[in-house]
């Protein structure tokens, strides 16, 4: 039988009384708990923006046909040369399409697929966009824009204008950022642009593009699909690339693999493309939870001292609790619920603080020419670190409580009281 | 007359740091509404032996009954439990808690044997505390009173229980005479008028002669008055 009313009447009178070393011990935990709410929620937030940065841009698995020669060249099909030592010069690229062959029932097969989340069809172009007797080199994307919004994020990368502007209107096109700074072109401006054949087009500017990288945003530009087919004088079925989206990007390595086995095509998966950006995303997982877990271990530490202390300062008060009646547990409850009650509010506080922090840096400005649509430094406010964090406190707390309150149960009253 | 506190055979050994045989074969036995002091020179065990019968202390042989119940043997959590609804206990050091109020002292073990309200816990205390005359110390920090009063609330918190027996380890060892003789007065008073049984070791020749029984003890044993004798029996 415990009675709870009683132990923890005690156990705040010691804590009131105490106030210094109660405030002391809350404010390790506090700090412990608060720097690492900021810790993880900053951490996690940059980590996300800068996977996003990849990983958005970058489908997870990239269908094309790639331009290369055959493997089997003509003469290993003449039986009278197999043991010969043949030697080929100047070998040409295979004869073939620039576009995916069969591309529609792919994309509706992709389509139909329980783990795809999305596959979408690109058309790839060279043009020149013209200006005057000046043509600008540039390349031409015709994508099936609102599919892109969904999977890749595309309207982050829109400066200026909607995406939605450039589904409305047919003739329109996301002109690259560093097309339009060259040749003063602003939305609402046409456009000519010309292809390699010579034909001349005038698109409408319904929006600027810019990714970041400047060498991109020097060249590429977007339309929808069906202009671009309209413009190379393509059928509907002419698709150069498709772009494939995964509920689990662990699958994009067998599924790519199975993909070009099936359809005779190149795949790139996303693992292949980008092995090295992975790697980077652990390290820094790794160094904030090495730190914040540091920080609570040494808060446990402190409390775990002001316990000791304490038990110590009250020797001849446990050896008066026991002697009027009170168990060993009753003791030992005491202390834990004090050691309890200091992580819980160090704890609160600490999540609180962790909070503020948080706000303070999520309001701090933070402008990159590599993330357009950014302002200010990324945080993350995921309530899962803060139910971690309290967890931990507590956890900590109760560890660091049980030792010296598990020392507190075994004093043997008879010797404190007689004083030997 | 019934008994209240009976010892068979009681021996102790020191272990520490050579084995010594501190208590050998006590026996006794205490009669309820008898006031019995232990006397004996230092180092004779008699604070050793009411360790023991306080049940603090369980690293003895022999058998200890308290009102006619063997209370040996039995698991700490229910000793702790006896302590607190059977037992009062005053030291030489009076030993109160110092953040707390007089009141919340002599209240603490009531509230730990939780089996009156918080009000009737309140009423009975302050009553305790009038009786022994120091009803306007009750909201005052234990610290902040003088050794006699000290010495006053220790008592009215073995009292709060209403146990069946007091038990003091020289009680009046670190009292002036003037006190002393107070504390001596309290203990006669809760004998004659509410009929409690007293265990109380001390040094005090003075004290001891006026109380019912006295016994001796010397090297660890029981040399006289363990038992009543025939003329104490006649005159009760």
């Amino acid at each position: 039988m415990i009675n709870w009313k009683v132990i923890l009447g005690i156990a705040k009178t010691h804590m009131v009384t105490k106030m210094k070393s109660t405030v002391t011990a809350s404010l390790g935990v506090t700090f412990g708990i608060g720097a690492y709410i900021t810790l993880v929620s900053f951490m996690t937030g940059l980590n996300t923006l800068l996977d996003d940065l990849i990983l958005n841009q970058t489908p997870h698995i990239h269908l094309y046909n790639e331009i290369e020669p055959s493997a089997k060249q003509p003469i290993s099909f003449v039986d009278n040369f197999e043991d010969a030592f043949n030697i080929v010069h100047s070998i040409k690229p295979k004869q073939s399409q620039t576009k995916i062959h069969n591309a529609l029932p792919i994309l509706s097969y992709l389509r139909k697929d329980e783990t795809v989340r999305g596959a979408t069809p690109q058309v790839r172009t060279q043009i020149f966009y013209l200006s005057g007797s000046i043509e600008l080199g540039g390349s031409l994307t015709g994508i099936d824009v609102m599919e892109e919004v969904r999977l890749s994020n595309l309207q982050d990368y829109i400066v200026k204008g909607t995406p939605e502007a450039l589904r409305n209107y047919d003739s329109g096109i996301l002109l690259g950022a560093g097309v339009a700074k060259k040749m003063s072109l602003d939305v609402g401006d046409r456009v000519q642009i010309s292809t390699a054949k010579g034909d001349v087009f005038p698109l409408k500017i319904v929006g600027i593009y810019q990714s970041g990288i400047a060498e991109v945003d020097n060249v590429q530009s977007f339309a929808n699909v069906k202009t671009v087919q309209r413009i190379l004088g393509e059928a509907e079925n002419y698709i150069t690339d498709i772009n494939v989206k995964l509920f689990d990007m662990n699958l994009a390595v067998p599924m790519a693999k199975q993909l070009s086995r099936q359809f005779k095509i190149k795949a790139t998966d996303i693992k292949e493309a980008n092995a090295q950006f992975e790697t980077g995303t652990t390290i820094r997982n790794l160094i904030t939870y090495s730190v914040s877990v540091t920080l609570l271990i040494v808060a446990g530490f402190g409390i775990y001292n002001i316990l000791n202390m304490l038990i110590y300062e009250k020797m001849k008060d446990i050896a008066i609790l026991k002697a009027t009646g009170f168990s060993g547990r009753d003791v030992q409850l005491i202390f834990m619920s004090q050691a309890v009650l200091i992580g819980a509010i160090g704890g609160v506080s600490g999540l609180l603080i962790g909070l503020g922090l948080s706000r303070v840096i999520d309001n701090v400005a933070f402008e990159t020419e590599a993330l357009p649509t950014i302002t200010t430094y990324p945080v993350n406010y995921n309530p899962w670190f803060y139910i971690i964090g309290i967890t931990f406190a507590l956890i900590s707390t109760f560890v660091a409580g049980y030792l010296p309150s598990n020392k507190a149960r075994k004093i043997d009253p008879v010797r404190i009281i007689r004083g030997t | 007359m019934g008994l209240v506190l009976k010892a068979e055979k009681i021996n102790k050994h020191f272990k520490k740091p050579v084995l010594f045989h501190v208590l050998r074969d006590i026996g006794f036995e205490v009669e309820i509404g008898e006031f019995v002091t232990i006397m004996g020179k230092s180092g004779s065990g008699k604070s050793t032996l009411l360790y023991i019968l306080s049940t603090m202390d369980t690293d003895y042989d022999g058998k200890l009954y308290l009102n006619n119940e063997l209370v040996t043997g039995k698991p700490a959590q229910e000793l702790s439990r006896i302590r607190n609804k059977n037992i009062g206990f005053v030291f030489q050091f009076h030993y109160l808690l110092s953040e707390f109020s007089v009141l919340e002292n002599v209240m603490l073990p009531a509230k730990k044997l939780d089996e009156k309200s918080h009000e009737e816990i309140e009423h009975d205390a302050i009553q305790k505390l009038t009786m022994l005359n120091i009803g306007h110390l009750a909201k005052k920090r234990a610290s902040r009173i003088s050794g006699g009063e000290k010495q006053r609330v220790a008592i009215a918190r073995a009292l709060i229980n209403n146990p069946s027996i007091l038990m003091g380890d020289e009680p009046t060892g670190n009292l002036d005479s003037y006190n002393s003789e107070n504390v001596f007065q309290i203990f006669k008073q809760l004998k004659e008028e509410q009929g409690l049984s007293l265990l109380v070791v001390t040094h005090d020749l003075d004290f001891a002669k006026r109380t019912d029984r006295i016994i001796e003890m010397e090297d660890g044993q029981i040399i006289n008055g363990a038992y009543k004798t025939e003329k104490q029996i006649q005159m009760s």
